[in-house]
């Protein structure tokens, strides 16, 4: 099965199955993946869900959009790879996507 | 397109006169006598408390969720459980404020918030708006792209690496505030806890002159409780005075900082500091209206918010005692618990928009230009949402679900702080009390905006050393 791996702020590293259809927020969540809230939902509207994507995968994944980058854009801890994690659809095709958090979701 | 609003945008804010701030105040005072003096309504009220019926004696229509007394008479549960279920997009058509649409359901609410394509936070984000002349502007009620700016310069205070040196500094006065209370004696936890926490913090974000920290609480609260922006029990007279004396003292901290920072002093991490090294807001003071508007913002978001949410976690647990011990018996569950008290509690009733295009809301048709509450207090206790969402329940699996900072742009920016201080208190209240005992039915604040209590009395017991 394919597999993401979170690594929290600290450096600590955490697997999580990835599964077609599911945001790769859900998959955090579902797998209680310290570092990942989710405050709103997934509407792309609380900002919680903040990942920074290993620069090897941003052609894989994509960059943020527009709709990401109202809540992306305010944030210090923005980075050129930052995404909302509820807005990454997943695919079984990213296997060994490698995504960082950051110290706090704001 | 966003090049030339911004051009716009910034001629219009280098437009604003610079009459001195002061002087301002006074002329918009003088014509607001005037005006009480013409019309003869000088000393009258516009809000008179009178017992509200129950809802089921009301008429749909009838319904008016502006009612600043809804929430002290401890009928706003049931009167938005019924706009809920029967209207939830619902048309007050002659509401002191002016017609209005209530939002009152989760996802609704959250479908406004969201689309500020739509629904405009400007002018004003209360429902009724201040007195003429004192119109202030705050970035909470501007559009995106004016918004980000301002917002982007006070942003940092709230960054992890402030967070972090916050969290002991918050510690210890926690310890400070908590070590000198009585044991054993009745006493208002509001002051002596709620508000004398908050005013600390305040100071601090502020670099405010710390002994004369209960101002920013007495402007906060002037500022928050104006009869014709929410329902408010504010006398106009004193609100105009508070708000020449909020002038005076922040335009002198203001300058006091800028002299500081010219004398070559090290820049600190404190509001007035970043707004003064950002370049869309180092002139701000030159505005006067955008200068109040923005501090005042500051003062009252970091205010009325976490202030009652220290007391409605008290007065929760109380009224759930078996979440207390859940609570003693599981100290780990207290993050949790610090979003469940904040949904319980919604410190905010609500947020306001204009509609800036037709639009449908479920159903509804909303015309440009119309008014729209988003009721933050009737989401958090939406049963589509929450379950038996009346109770206080501190292992809730989707408390952090809530909806009292907002969604969107605007979404609150001091939630993680907010979230600390109120992990901390009860991090150091559980190790020293054993009982946290409220022996007075509380007082509530007059008011259709702030879910304020302004008195709960209370009795500690201290924990005896198993």
């Amino acid at each position: 099965m394919s597999a993401v791996t979170f690594i929290s702020h600290d450096g600590e590293k955490r697997e999580a199955p990835l599964e077609d259809g599911r945001s790769l927020m859900q998959v955090a969540v579902d797998n209680m993946i310290p570092g990942v809230d989710g405050d709103c939902g997934g509407e792309a509207a609380c900002g919680t869900c903040h990942v920074i994507v290993d620069d090897q995968w941003v052609d894989t994944v994509g960059r943020s959009g527009p709709v990401e980058e109202e809540m992306l854009a305010m944030n210090p801890e923005r980075e050129p790879t930052s995404r909302l994690s509820c807005q990454m659809a997943v695919s079984e095709d990213w296997d060994g996507l490698v995504v960082r958090l950051p110290e706090f979701q704001m | 397109m966003t090049t030339l609003n911004n051009v716009t945008g910034r001629a219009a804010e280098r437009a604003q006169t610079i009459v001195p701030m002061e002087l301002q105040i006074r002329g918009a005072h003088l014509y607001d006598r005037a005006r009480r003096f013409v019309t003869r309504t000088n000393g009258h009220k516009i809000f008179v408390e009178k017992p509200i019926p129950p809802v089921e004696e009301v008429a749909l229509a009838e319904i008016d969720l502006s009612n600043p007394f809804l929430y002290r008479q401890g009928r706003w549960q049931s009167y938005f459980e019924r706009v809920r279920n029967e209207a939830p997009v619902h048309f007050q058509a002659n509401s002191p404020f002016g017609p209005f649409w209530s939002v009152t359901r989760h996802a609704d609410i959250i479908a406004v918030d969201k689309d500020h394509e739509t629904f405009s936070a400007e002018p004003f984000i209360i429902i009724g708006e201040p007195p003429r002349f004192m119109e202030v502007a705050m970035f909470i009620a501007m559009d995106p792209p004016r918004h980000d700016r301002q917002r982007a310069a006070v942003q940092g205070v709230v960054a992890p690496k402030n967070l972090r040196e916050m969290e002991g500094l918050i510690r210890t006065r926690v310890r400070e505030v908590l070590d000198d209370l009585p044991v054993g004696e009745t006493f208002n936890w509001v002051d002596r806890v709620s508000i004398e926490l908050t005013a600390r913090m305040l100071a601090t974000l502020l670099d405010f002159p710390y002994e004369q920290r209960r101002k920013l609480v007495e402007w906060s609260d002037l500022a928050s409780s104006m009869e014709q922006a929410n329902g408010g029990p504010s006398d106009n007279d004193e609100v105009f005075r508070g708000f020449v004396d909020a002038a005076r003292g922040l335009s002198a901290l203001w300058r006091d900082k800028q002299a500081r920072l010219a004398a070559g002093e090290e820049p600190g991490f404190d509001l007035i500091t970043m707004l003064q090294r950002n370049e869309d807001t180092k002139d701000l003071i030159d505005r006067p209206m955008e200068f109040l508007g923005n501090l005042v913002l500051l003062i009252v978001g970091g205010n009325d918010t976490t202030r009652n949410s220290m007391s409605g976690g008290v007065l929760a647990l109380n009224r759930f005692p078996d979440q207390f011990e859940k609570l003693k018996a599981n100290p780990e569950l207290i993050p949790n618990m610090v979003s469940e008290i904040i949904r319980w509690q919604t410190p905010l009733a609500y947020m306001r928009r204009v509609a800036k295009k037709d639009t449908i809301l479920n159903g509804q048709f909303i015309r440009k230009g119309d008014k729209l509450v988003m009721w933050y207090a009737s989401g958090n206790r939406d049963e589509r949402v929450f379950d038996r969402p009346d109770d206080l329940i501190i292992d809730r699996s989707n408390a952090r679900n809530h909806i009292s900072f907002g969604f969107g742009v605007h979404r609150c920016m001091g939630n993680r702080l907010a979230e600390m201080q109120l992990r901390i208190l009860w991090e150091e209240l559980l190790p020293r009390f054993d009982k946290i005992e409220v022996v007075e039915e509380p007082e509530y604040v007059q008011s259709n905006f702030v879910r304020g209590i302004s008195t709960l009395m209370v009795r500690l017991t201290a924990k005896t050393d198993a």
